[in-house]
């Protein structure tokens, strides 16, 4: 049977991972190659590697990384950050990434999925979704983008339809609300798009907990969990997380 | 030497990264000549059968890669390429193992098959069962017309053939390239044959 999956994700800034607090206040959490090795060695499914800053010099230095990560991970490589063209996704292709994620340039231009769809494959497109919730009078979500600094006042479950129709082979959706903030996913954000859409869709922003990735499986519907600053920070170990999943009967890799 | 066949549908990173770490030498070619003298071959692909077709054709490699004499190892859309027809693109494809490649079609299934998922050996008596993970990402699945072809089967929503072997040709459903240590143990056999 087909399993639930464990991504832990590396966000990079000036060469190194931090890790945030509601896409803000970056702490330091470490070397990237050698945390993807261990992440690797410990039995993660994929890597994601998200370029932070997106900008021109940071971009070298994740095509370096990438070369470098992939050399020596063998597992799925989702890399993101400032994706805007097709020439971006193909450098990146190249560096050793296997999916990539879009995600302002997306929404600012929609045709760009399904050309890098057709181009690509669907199979490498991830479209990554930065979603807070509305204000408590009008319900759903808005998709945020620029590292979730602009409201585009868009719907966030309309969003991931238009994307899965374009040809988007994952959905990887981030709760800004959630995010580092370890107090649980939004299941209620999860659950909503995971019903709206029939393709995979990833949980990020807010795991505190082994209990909390469990929630994401059970009752958001998540095909897979991003993790992050929980094991950045050695809360927890990904072997013993997926050990809690299987005596909680969820279908793990182990 | 252990030749990849570029035939340009593929990102061959992932690929020559694992061939890499298990310190097989190889070279990457898409000429008749190199490929008629390779002792080994692997055909990758990533992409769209009627495509890959398209490529072989223009390049001259279809008898080339059916006239093989040497272990041949087929992955992913480069396994599904062996059969003789696929559905995706209504594509006539290499005909060396006989049989269909179909769409992968289920109400309340998620398409493409993405992720990690058991590969169940069909071994013999006296061997014990081994069920590891490998790493998917694909919409159509192969259906050889000879069983005993079927080296390996995978369940979603239903059983179907993730390896298959007929003599010296070889195929993976799976990526081995993206599959951790139980995949580089697998091109590490392919490379040790």
């Amino acid at each position: 049977m087909l399993t639930k999956r464990l991504i832990p994700c590396l966000d990079i800034k000036n060469g190194r991972v931090v890790k945030g607090i509601k896409f803000k206040n970056l702490n330091d959490a470490g070397d990237p190659v050698k945390l993807a090795k261990f992440y690797y060695q410990e039995g993660a499914d994929e890597l994601a590697i998200l370029d932070i800053t997106a900008t021109l010099e940071s971009r070298q230095t994740i095509i370096k990384l990438i070369n470098d990560i992939s050399q020596q991970v063998f597992i799925p490589l989702t890399v993101g950050g400032g994706v805007r063209k097709l020439a971006d996704i193909k450098a990146l292709l190249r560096a050793g990434a296997d999916k990539v994620a879009i995600n302002t340039a997306a929404v600012e231009n929609p045709e760009l999925i399904s050309r890098a769809a057709r181009r690509f494959g669907s199979q490498c497109i991830v479209v990554a979704i930065d979603a807070k919730r509305r204000p408590a009078k009008i319900t759903g979500w808005e998709v945020m983008i620029n590292t979730g600094t602009k409201s585009t006042g868009g719907d966030v479950i309309k969003w991931a339809q238009v994307a899965a129709g374009l040809g988007a082979g994952e959905i990887l959706l981030t709760s800004i609300d959630r995010d580092g903030t370890q107090s649980g996913y939004d299941l209620e954000l999860l659950q909503a798009i995971s019903q709206s859409v029939t393709i995979p869709v990833i949980a990020s922003g807010g795991a505190g907990s082994a209990e909390d990735i469990y929630q994401a499986f059970a009752a958001g519907q998540a095909d897979t969990a991003l993790v992050a600053g929980l094991l950045h920070f050695g809360t927890l170990r990904i072997k013993d997380l997926k050990k809690y999943l299987i005596s909680k009967k969820i279908k793990i890799r182990l | 030497m252990l030749t990849i066949i570029d035939y340009g549908a593929s990102n061959l990173k992932s690929l020559t990264n694992a061939l890499d770490a298990i310190k097989a030498p190889y070279t990457i070619s898409n000429k008749r000549d190199v490929i008629k003298k390779a002792d080994k071959i692997i055909l990758p692909g990533v992409g769209s059968a009627n495509f890959a077709m398209a490529q072989l054709k223009k390049l001259k490699l279809i008898d080339v890669i059916r006239e093989l004499k040497v272990p041949a190892l087929g992955i992913c859309l480069g396994m599904q390429i062996l059969f003789d027809y696929s559905e995706e693109g209504n594509t006539q494809c290499l005909g060396i193992i006989k049989g269909q490649v179909k769409k992968i079609t289920s109400p309340n299934l998620k398409v493409p098959h993405i992720g990690w998922n058991t590969v169940k050996k069909q071994v013999t008596r006296n061997k014990k069962q081994t069920d590891d993970y490998f790493y998917f990402v694909h919409s159509y699945y192969c259906i050889p017309q000879d069983k005993t072809s079927i080296v390996a089967l995978t369940d979603y929503s239903g059983e179907f053939c993730s390896i298959v072997r007929q003599n010296h040709f070889y195929g993976t459903q799976f990526h081995p390239e993206k599959s951790g240590e139980a995949g580089l143990k697998i091109l590490k056999s392919f490379c040790s044959l």
